[in-house]
């Protein structure tokens, strides 16, 4: 006899996040035919975080890899790009996803080592390998040593010839890698996959017991984030159009400032990351005027949320109305009375 | 061959210091499983402490001491009691994010007060002098000291570890801290002592710093790393591991920086690597885990 | 019977969402031994982890010599002289056998036992006394976990299945030294599974079911279909 009891992963907040997610996204798309050059670069900044959150997220939040040395990945990506692009001759749109392809198979040989370390000393580890690849891009000379380098001007017209067809190439790609990091992790934990992870993280040693292969699980995750990390950091530089090893390889920058837009907003959400890019960027433009106290407030808000609202701010709001646009849970449903 | 025993003279030396960076993080890991991110931060908030007590009264960084370690030990009471004590027994995200987020303000802070000019303690003439060892072989008074301090830490670490009461509650509160509530050990008190111990002996190892190289408020982050290399080279849970760590660490640096002033940093994170990869529970791991 | 040293009423106790104890009524004279038995989950360990301290209870629900103790936290209950041996023995493993019982006289509380009277106690612990927790056999292991617990001069020793996983045989020997400690005065509250073995050593027997007590009374009050109706409900 068949079982009354169905297995659902919709709910109705997630057709209105559907809904509300496709209006942002045409809003978005329209921007560059009315906005003005610092606004698209603010939605590309905004961007590029947003998808370095979602990366994040996925590892710390899901597979339990709390990393503080994502940096890696993307300096690594920004350098893969000059490269390809000055010594390979690769067009920069095109050497973008090679740099994330890069950045993951660095990502292989590293995790065997960083894997060896577990919760804090991971990340620890993490940082690490990150400042390895710090000092040691920085012995080489070809790609502008320890203080960097420029794009050099024709290849920065082949990106397109104009200088606005360069801000609307750019932003375009930047939404692209923020929807496609967004929705990348929607659909991963969607699949079997996500229910490997979601077990993981709730119970390691019983998820185990039942054939979650711990180990190459985070594998998987370790290695997609880096690959999302690398092309993100690709689009950063680009962007910049200048690189150099403490700029690409800034803690600060790319993994502090991801980590406090992940625990404000809410760590292990998809919503979590959306949610702390909106506070981050507001609170940086509340306090753009006050210098070192912006990050002073930043880590306080972020130690504040972690001690007392760990579930972050947007995990304050669904849980107070139920609300769960990125619905990956799922809920089974007895026969209706 | 005087110039390869000089180097690794010279980094063994330096490995003191990094021993003392270690030597705290070691305890409270040891006690409470905690792993400290702000860390290295605090080490540099201890030297801008030195740097404060030696500017208004005068008096030179060693003395200064006088008045550091106390401070030290009260903040560090203060904020495990205080903070570090709630993100306990709360999984491994709250202690490692909220310390993180303690590392961020404290550099902000200093930034705030000090800017971010490289600032120096000057020890007077007995920073330079040496002893002579040898035709073209000498060692610094200085560094020296810093080993033998580190040394003498350590040691002081153990006795009170193993030869204390308090050292006895220490590893009860370790090995089971329910447990150890039931035999009248006040786990948040004890764990306070902990932390505020392990930055007295921060306090050392800042204002060792301090006289020894420039400081800024962002170099905190790396004696972070230097001082959890010489842990992990080390061996969990050993304090004389800690030492081993700290020289072993000290001497990859020296080595890379005699091939190559730039590699300096990079040989040690190398040799800490090869460690991982070669004995990933370091070289003197504690006999009973 | 005296004045209690230790009483409860309507003691309660809860894990999370979940309620363990529904209102036990225990009373403990000075000197007394009693014995709480029942299946397992019937809240046996639960009520001494809430009479320790590691467990919430409302203030007045506990009372000790008069003054309410629940909710106190364990350092200061065992201060007061109530002191726990922990199910599973939980030695301190990076501790010497001498030095986990020096942690119980850490404690401070004067009394007739020190490391002397208790090696006069357990030999065998004075032979064994510099060696790991981990090497002892179960029984040593549990003369070291009753022997801490002795250390730290305790008016009532609270014994969780002390005899759990232990031979017949050295199930005897530990119930050997009782006689001994009892004869300083402490009151000991035994927790056991078996049966037999609680009502020989007590001097009044209290039964648990599913949170609450079933039944109490002297071993010598009750019969055998009693305490088989209190223990499985049948």
């Amino acid at each position: 006899m068949a079982s009354p009891h169905t297995v659902h992963a919709g709910t109705r907040a997630g057709r209105l996040g559907a809904l509300l997610g496709a209006a942002t996204l045409l809003g978005l798309l329209s921007v560059p035919f009315w906005a003005g050059r610092a606004d698209m670069r603010l939605i590309v900044e905004m961007a590029c975080f947003l998808a370095l959150a979602q990366m994040w997220n996925l590892m710390a939040g899901y597979a339990g890899l709390v990393s503080i040395g994502q940096q890696a990945y993307v300096g690594i990506g920004g350098y893969a790009l000059f490269a390809l692009a000055m010594h390979g001759g690769v067009p920069p749109l095109l050497a973008l996803p090679l740099a994330g392809l890069i950045a993951a198979l660095v990502a292989v040989p590293t995790a065997f080592v960083v894997f060896r370390l577990r919760g804090a000393y991971f990340a620890i580890g993490t940082w690490v390998v990150a400042e390895v690849f710090r000092l040691s891009l920085a012995q080489v000379t070809a790609l502008g040593g320890g203080t960097g380098q420029s794009l050099p001007a024709a290849i920065v017209r082949a990106i397109a010839a104009s200088a606005e067809g360069r801000d609307r190439l750019i932003y375009f790609t930047g939404i692209a890698l923020a929807v496609g990091a967004t929705a990348l992790v929607f659909l991963l934990l969607r699949s079997r996959h996500g229910l490997a992870l979601t077990a993981l993280r709730d119970a390691e040693g019983a998820a185990e017991s039942l054939g979650v292969d711990s180990f190459r699980t985070r594998l998987w995750v370790y290695i997609v984030a880096a690959l999302g990390t690398g092309m993100i950091g690709a689009l950063i530089f680009l962007q910049k159009l200048r690189i150099s090893p403490d700029a690409a390889f800034s803690v600060g920058d790319w993994t502090a400032n991801v980590i406090f837009i992940v625990v404000i907003g809410g760590i292990g959400r998809i919503e979590g990351p959306i949610v702390g890019t909106l506070v981050f960027f507001a609170l940086r433009a509340l306090l753009a005027d006050y210098g070192t106290w912006y990050m002073i407030v930043l880590g306080a808000v972020a130690v504040v949320v972690m001690l007392k609202a760990p579930q972050g701010l947007w995990g304050l709001v669904a849980d107070r109305f139920d609300l769960d646009f990125f619905p990956v849970r799922r809920l089974v449903r007895g026969p209706t009375p | 061959m005087t110039a390869a025993i000089d180097t690794v003279l010279q980094g063994a030396l330096l490995g003191g210091l990094y021993a003392l960076f270690a030597a705290g993080l070691s305890l409270i890991f040891g006690i409470m499983r905690l792993v400290n991110i702000a860390h290295g931060d605090l080490i540099v908030l201890a030297a801008y402490i030195a740097l404060v007590v030696v500017q208004a009264t005068g008096i030179g960084p060693i003395e200064s001491l006088a008045v550091v370690v106390p401070v030290m030990f009260a903040i560090g009471y203060v904020l495990q009691r205080g903070l570090l004590n709630l993100t306990l027994d709360r999984g491994i995200l709250p202690p490692l994010l909220v310390t993180f987020g303690l590392s961020i303000i404290i550099q902000n802070v200093l930034l705030e007060g000090f800017s971010a000019d490289s600032r120096k303690l000057q020890a007077g003439a007995f920073e330079t002098a040496s002893l002579r060892l040898g035709a073209d072989l000498a060692v610094g008074w200085f560094p020296l000291l810093i080993f033998v301090t580190a040394v003498a830490v350590i040691a002081g670490l153990q006795a009170l570890l193993y030869r204390t009461r308090l050292g006895r509650a220490f590893r009860a509160v370790s090995d089971d801290p329910e447990a150890a509530r039931f035999y009248g050990v006040d786990n948040r008190h004890l764990f306070a002592l902990a932390m505020a111990l392990a930055l007295a002996v921060v306090s050392i190892a800042a204002v060792f710093l301090a006289v020894r190289t420039n400081f800024d408020p962002a170099v905190g982050p790396a004696r972070l790393l230097f001082a959890f290399e010489a842990v992990i080279i080390g061996g969990l849970g050993s304090l004389w591991g800690t030492l081993a760590g700290g020289i072993i660490l000290g001497v990859a640096q020296s080595v890379g920086a005699r091939i190559d002033p730039a590699w300096q940093l990079l040989a040690g994170h190398v040799a800490f690597l090869l460690v991982l990869v070669m004995r990933p529970r370091g070289l003197f791991p504690r006999a009973v885990d | 019977m005296r004045a209690a040293l230790l009483e409860t009423h309507g003691l309660e106790a809860f894990y999370g969402d979940f309620q363990a104890l529904f209102g036990i009524d225990v009373a403990i004279a000075p000197g007394e031994t009693i014995a709480i038995i029942g299946a397992n989950g019937a809240g046996k360990s639960t009520f001494l982890r809430a009479v320790c301290g590691v467990l919430a209870a409302e203030p007045g629900r506990i009372r000790h010599r008069g003054s309410a103790i629940g909710g106190m936290p364990p350092d200061r209950i065992v201060a007061r002289g109530i002191a726990m041996v922990p199910e599973g023995r939980r030695l301190f493993s990076s501790l010497s056998v001498e030095e986990n019982l020096r942690i119980g006289a850490d404690v401070g509380r004067q009394g007739p036992w020190s490391l002397e009277r208790l090696y006069r106690l357990f030999p065998v612990l004075a032979e064994r006394r510099r060696a790991a927790p981990t090497s002892l056999s179960g029984g040593q292991q549990q003369m070291a976990a009753i022997g801490r617990a002795l250390m730290t001069n305790p008016e009532l020793l609270l014994c969780d299945e002390v005899s759990l996983g232990l031979a017949p045989v050295v199930i005897r020997d530990l119930y050997a030294a009782l006689p001994a400690i009892r004869a300083e005065g402490t009151a000991i509250v035994v927790v056991e599974q078996d049966i037999n073995q609680a009502l020989q050593v007590a001097d009044r027997v209290y039964c648990f079911m599913e949170g609450r007590v079933t039944l109490s009374g002297t071993p010598k009050e009750l019969s055998r279909e009693q305490i088989r109706a209190a223990y499985f409900g049948m």
